[in-house]
């Protein structure tokens, strides 16, 4: 197998928890929830939507007509589900079902907890089963059981009256991403201490990292181009304020870096030298991790510092030919 | 042979650091519904929503037109969503305008937003990415070294950005819809306002806003209709280029010189500075505005500065240019609707409601916006005059 069919591939989580207003219609619902009660709105057409919106559907008037409903209902439609997800409200078989409560016009979704998948029906009656201690969430339906079903937990009174404006929304993704054939290879070739770059057939200008293919021409690259670890800087930023998730210090430098024989800058960390030093065509060199650090990263460069040579003209900058290689 | 169409409605909210009080929803019907009321209409007088917003990780609600359906009346009708990243605001426009023009629809309503409150923008924007070292340090440290490249390359005096933060500030002192109110602002202040990423200083930055701005676009007949004076869409131009490639001109990027052009040829308009009354020009951080200048032909290539030191893009100085009357993104960005706003802004200064941020006597107004890598371009012109 040639070193260019290994597939590199990495989970990848992308996510952040936000912080989501809920407005005077849902914040209300959600507020209810918290008081274990549940509470529907008035539509244009004169139907009770549960859960509320903030707009009818049909009109698009505003709505403002709050109506309680009961903690009760009837079973519309259901799907049974025998091997829950981590993400999934229960660890054991339940079924998803869309449930319309006693007063309301409108199905809601929800869970319930049927326990086998033969006593769930269409028609069936069910009731809310509330947490234990509620938050002001829609998981404070801690889903729906069978009418029959006893419930004998404990509920402990609501921690707070206030009207709920805001809730946290958390969202995290996992992908797992996989590089594409240019990434992969020239990710191999990081892990092994080597820029290495590909050069456009068209243009003939050499693109690192690789995209396989050029945006200017719009053509596949394929040559490979092995290239040294002198670069130029192109521009430069002095950062003040920190990345997000990032543990780097500020104040940092972070230059578009053109290395000799390339075409097309990079970012990159530049260090080992003051910051009011950097200037545009300033002359600097890759610092590699100890080699037992590599992996299938540009991070293998720890950060590049700066070499004595004369600096660059403006407009040779991208233009170098290497000439270490 | 394309039909006239002229925006007849421009509503607004205010924009402010964190709407709580509503939700999304709340928030851009809000927008939507001054736009009704400024146009004279009802719900029911709209054939089509056209909605823009940058990029769904702002708020974490994927596909947010779905949603959104109920608070913009769209039961039963046509609504398509338009993605540029920060240009969104104006392509969305162009968008609606260009549904009209083709006589496809009638009378359009075009919303867009941004609430920026529920995440935090440096994150949204410069999020870790698989495989690649995680130095972008938001929209302000890609765009640092590229406004450091021009500042070499036209010799402009340094504090050349603090003047336009300056400015734009003034500017939006005369707007009570402006999220930044800096009546005081002086050039000292901006200059000793911490640096973020050198060149960039707090103070020459945008901030992060809450906020919407929807518009009403009619056709001829429709619009002659219209209880307002409407703003005739004389030119609409979009461009796009690649982020990266080698030998990409990233200060003075191609498509946006041949957006402008494009949109002067349909315009009539040959030397933007004497033919346009003012302009609404997307300027995130104060050094695009004499890069912009340049860029859009108001000035020659390495003299922008020169016309914003001499005040000729001031209100408050009375140039004879005014960029940004409103304040522009300087003062408010709630990044999916700031294009939107530089075209409604355009819109509302040919129409003589600008208010107190009025260009006097102003006719023929040019709308802005850019995004991305300063890769996607929209441009209008709009006029007090059919022709």
């Amino acid at each position: 197998m040639s070193s260019s069919a290994e597939i590199l591939s990495q989970a990848f989580t992308l996510g952040y928890t936000y912080t989501r207003s809920t407005g005077p219609i849902v914040g209300q619902f959600l507020t209810s929830l918290r008081a274990r009660k549940m509470v529907g709105i008035k539509a244009s057409d004169g139907k009770v939507l549960v859960p509320p919106v903030e707009f009818d559907p049909v009109s698009a008037a505003a709505l403002t007509e709050f109506v309680d409903v009961a903690d009760a209902g009837v079973v519309k439609t259901w799907c049974w589900v025998k091997e829950p997800r981590k993400a999934h409200p229960s660890d054991k078989p339940f079924a998803w079902a869309m449930i319309q409560l006693d007063g309301a016009d409108t199905p809601m979704l929800h869970w319930v907890d049927a326990g086998d998948e033969a006593a769930m029906s269409t028609g069936m009656r069910v009731k809310v089963r509330w947490a234990e201690e509620t938050k002001g969430l829609m998981s404070d339906v801690n889903g729906f059981v069978p009418e029959a079903v006893a419930l004998l937990g404990e509920l402990k009174p609501a921690t707070s009256d206030e009207q709920i404006t805001g809730m946290e929304a958390p969202i995290y993704l996992t992908y797992n991403f996989t590089a594409g054939k240019a990434t992969a290879r020239y990710l191999q070739s990081m892990k092994k201490g080597k820029l290495v770059g590909q050069r456009c057939p068209n243009c003939r200008n050499v693109y690192i990292p690789p995209r396989g293919s050029c945006a200017a021409c719009g053509v596949p690259t394929e040559e490979e181009v092995t290239l040294g670890n002198k670069a130029t800087v192109e521009s430069f930023t002095i950062v003040y304020i920190p990345i997000p998730g990032n543990p780097i210090k500020p104040p940092y430098v972070i230059a578009n870096l053109v290395l000799d024989g390339a075409n097309l800058s990079f970012l990159h960390l530049l260090s080992e030298c003051k910051n009011e030093d950097v200037r545009i065509g300033m002359r600097v060199e890759a610092l590699w991790k100890p080699e037992a650090e590599w992996g299938y990263a540009m991070e293998n460069i720890q950060y590049f510092k700066p070499i004595d040579e004369p600096d660059v003209p403006v407009d040779q900058i991208g233009k170098l030919i290497d000439e270490g290689r | 042979m394309a039909q006239l169409a002229a925006v007849v409605g421009v509503g607004q909210t205010k924009y402010k650091t964190k709407r709580k009080d509503v939700s999304i929803a709340g928030m851009v019907r809000e927008a939507a519904v001054n736009a009704l009321e400024d146009a004279g209409l009802t719900w029911n007088d709209i054939d089509a929503v056209i909605i823009g917003k940058a990029p769904d990780m702002f708020e974490g609600v994927i596909m947010p037109e779905l949603y959104l359906t109920d608070a913009l009346g769209c039961n039963g009708k046509p609504m398509l969503r338009v993605h540029t990243a920060g240009s969104v605001g104006g392509s969305t426009a162009i968008v609606a305008a260009t549904y009209v023009q083709s006589g496809v629809f009638k009378r359009i309503l075009t919303v867009s937003f941004e609430k920026q409150s529920e995440s935090n923008a440096m994150w949204a924007l410069s999020n870790p990415q698989p495989f690649s070292p995680h130095l972008n340090a938001g929209a302000g440290g890609y765009f640092a070294p590229i406004i450091r490249e021009y500042m070499r390359r036209s010799n402009a005096p340094y504090d050349a950005g603090i003047k336009v933060a300056v400015k734009d500030r003034l500017h939006g002192a005369k707007n009570p819809l402006a999220h930044l109110q800096l009546p005081e602002i002086t050039m000292k202040e901006v200059e000793d306002s911490p640096m973020l990423w050198e060149p960039l200083r707090f103070l020459e930055a945008c901030p992060s806003s809450d906020g919407a701005c929807a518009m009403v676009i009619a056709n001829e007949e429709l619009a002659a209709k219209s209880p307002r004076k409407p703003a005739w869409i004389r030119g609409a131009a979009m461009r796009s280029e690649p982020t990266m490639y080698a030998g990409r001109e990233q200060v003075n990027p191609r498509a946006g010189i041949d957006c402008a052009k494009d949109v002067y040829a349909q315009a009539g308009i040959h030397n933007p500075r004497k033919d346009l009354d003012c302009a609404e020009v997307y300027v995130p951080f104060s050094w695009y505005e004499p890069m912009w200048l340049e860029n859009l032909g108001f000035a020659d290539e390495g003299k922008g500065w020169e016309l914003t030191m001499s005040g000729a893009t001031s209100l408050t100085e009375g140039g004879d240019i005014p960029w940004n009357p409103s304040g522009g993104v300087l003062c408010s960005n709630p990044i999916g609707a700031s294009g939107m706003i530089r075209f409604a802004e355009a819109a509302q200064q040919v129409r003589g409601e600008a208010g107190d941020h009025q260009v006097d006597g102003a006719k023929t107004a040019l709308g802005h916006a850019y995004g991305g890598g300063a890769q996607f371009y929209s441009m209008w012109v709009v006029s007090s005059e059919k022709a």
